[in-house]
């Protein structure tokens, strides 16, 4: 069977049920269930979350982008700096770049000082590091795939042929 | 003097066509909070953005003023590419109209065959507007009823049985709404057998084609042999690309009925909006990929749906076509009338009755798995709920 079609029933909403899946595709639940296992066991699913509209509740947050320069490491290239940055909990994504800078990090913190220290005091003074950018976000449009400011809803009529 | 009334001087034929009862159950429900339906035949997907895009752009660069009669020119080359590409059918832009919606589509067919004593022929269940059209062109539609037994398919010996002298039509109303049903190539070919050598002109409604679950895809009677010259298509974007508000349809015929069809078109309608056609452009040169998509939700909502109500214990049989199931719900001594206003009553859940359909679907509702696997999940609870207070 193709794991990947279930992965992206996955990816969509994790809280599919082995069960659902199974129906939806067709197939057993003990057939879903073990690729499933399987792919929690080899690090292809990784973890499950759920979406959250933070804005709309009571908790402080803000949300910055990071662009870093750095110099690679000699034999390590760009992994041993990355994991220097991932370890923290602050860090919530890590990603190597492509083009005019090397390091994207997405950082959370409970308002913009906090964020702002916390790159100033940990980040910026790395012996690797080069340069930093930081750019907070001001409204999250759309995140993995989910619209955050319209909810989606349904207008059509209730009856029609 | 008598006061003047205006509703005595209605045509009769139309004053007494259906909807009788089940208006009053969708009037009922569209005045109810909270419900939560299953009822309605149009897909839970918007436009997809590109498409839509192209609308606004059209609007952008002020195309604002009626197309020809028959539609774009590029729309119909288009169409004509896109029939040949999914379906194998070979027509040219000369076979194309445009209409608006596969509905005009429908109406324009029958009312330029039928004379007046004319027999259509009609199975059942299927979409409600065959008959009344054909009987407001003049025509006494002849229904036909399609059976469980035979997976709601026509066969050519009900159809030899529903042919006479006057028969003008038959309506192809397959991949079917209510019951998902469809037709193959070999079922197919039993029917043109049964046409072949007599003057029937056949309606094939083929507006949920793309939205077939089998291994071979959907197959239109006018690519079996002989049957070309006698058939007009009815498709549309309304299910394919989830555009129906964009009310976007057209018929495929050869190039005499099609001038036939145009000029009722012309004197009816002008022609089809401007800014739909810009976006159907659009829809059919880039977008068998939503096609692909979208069909991939509707199947693993389909397979969730008849899971669900055959454990409800309700039988339903797994439909190979378009986004309806058709379970069967005698087994709870209720008619499909009195089940679906109980159950909007009771639950709130919007179904619709089978017998909305024709004779023949009563003892069934048809359920649209347009919606949600959340949303489906809810629906059955309330089903659960409705069918267990219903034990003594
Ligand atoms: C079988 C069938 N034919 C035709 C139509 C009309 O579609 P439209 O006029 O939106 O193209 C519908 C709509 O529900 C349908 O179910």
């Amino acid at each position: 069977m193709n794991d990947i079609e279930i992965l992206e029933l996955l990816d969509k909403d994790s809280a599919l049920t082995a069960a659902d899946i199974a129906v939806m595709l067709g197939k057993s639940e003990d057939e879903v269930k073990a690729i499933i296992d399987r792919c929690k066991a080899e690090g292809i699913i990784v973890g499950n979350k759920v979406m959250i509209n933070w804005r709309k509740t009571d908790r402080e947050l803000v949300t910055a982008l990071i662009e870093l320069k750095v110099t690679p490491q000699f034999g390590r290239g760009f992994d041993q700096i990355a994991e220097r940055f991932y370890q923290y909990d602050q860090v919530k994504s890590v990603y190597l770049m492509s083009g005019t800078y090397d390091l994207a990090l997405q950082i959370e913190g409970k308002n913009l000082n906090e964020v702002a220290l916390f790159v100033a005091e940990k980040l910026a003074p790395m012996e690797a590091v080069v340069s930093t950018a930081t750019h907070f976000v001001l409204k999250k449009y759309k995140e993995d795939g989910i619209m955050f400011e319209e909810a989606e809803k349904d207008d059509r009529q209730v009856m029609l042929f | 003097m008598k006061p003047f009334d205006p509703k005595a001087q209605l045509n009769d034929v139309l004053t007494s066509l259906p909807p009788s009862g089940i208006r009053k159950l969708f009037d009922i429900a569209a005045g109810m909070d909270g419900v939560i339906s299953l009822g309605i035949g149009e897909p839970d997907f918007i436009t997809p953005w590109h498409i839509r895009n192209a609308g606004i752009h059209s609007l952008e660069k002020g195309r604002t003023q009626y197309t020809a009669n028959a539609g774009l020119k590029e729309l119909r080359a288009e169409t004509a590419r896109y029939l040949r590409r999914r379906f194998g059918l070979e027509y040219g832009p000369e076979n194309i109209l445009i209409t608006v919606g596969g509905s005009e589509a429908i109406d324009l067919t029958m009312r330029a065959f039928i004379r007046p004593g004319d027999e259509v022929i009609v199975p059942q269940p299927s979409f409600v507007c065959y008959g009344p059209l054909a009987a407001l062109a003049g025509a006494r539609p002849v229904y036909v009823e399609l059976k469980p037994e035979d997976g709601f398919k026509l066969t050519p010996d009900a159809l030899k049985a529903a042919l006479t002298p006057r028969t003008k039509l038959l309506v192809l109303p397959f991949p079917n709404n209510p019951t998902g049903s469809i037709m193959t190539a070999a079922e197919l070919e039993a029917i043109a057998e049964v046409l072949r050598g007599t003057d029937v002109m056949v309606l094939s409604d083929e507006i949920y084609g793309e939205l077939t679950y089998t291994e071979a895809r959907h197959v239109s009677i006018a690519s079996l042999p002989g049957m070309k010259e006698r058939t007009v298509i009815v498709g549309g974007f309304s299910k394919a690309y989830a555009m129906t508000g964009w009310r976007l349809g057209y018929a495929v015929s050869p190039v005499e009925v099609n001038a036939a069809l145009t000029k009722l078109h012309q004197y009816a309608i002008m022609c089809a909006p401007t800014t739909s056609q810009y976006a159907a452009l659009e829809a059919l040169s880039a977008g068998d990929n939503d096609i692909e998509e979208m069909k991939r939700e509707y199947n693993y909502r389909r397979r969730f749906i008849v899971k669900g109500f055959n454990d409800l214990g309700l039988n339903c049989v797994m439909p190979d076509g378009a986004f309806y199931c058709f379970p069967d719900i005698s087994s709870t001594g209720l008619c499909s009338d009195e089940f679906c206003r109980r159950l909007l009553e009771e639950q709130k859940i919007a179904l619709v009755p089978g017998n909305a359909f024709g004779r023949s679907g009563e003892g069934h509702v048809r359920v649209s798995y347009a919606y949600s696997i959340e949303h489906i999940k809810l629906a059955l609870a309330g089903i659960q709920k409705f069918l267990d207070s219903l034990i003594p």
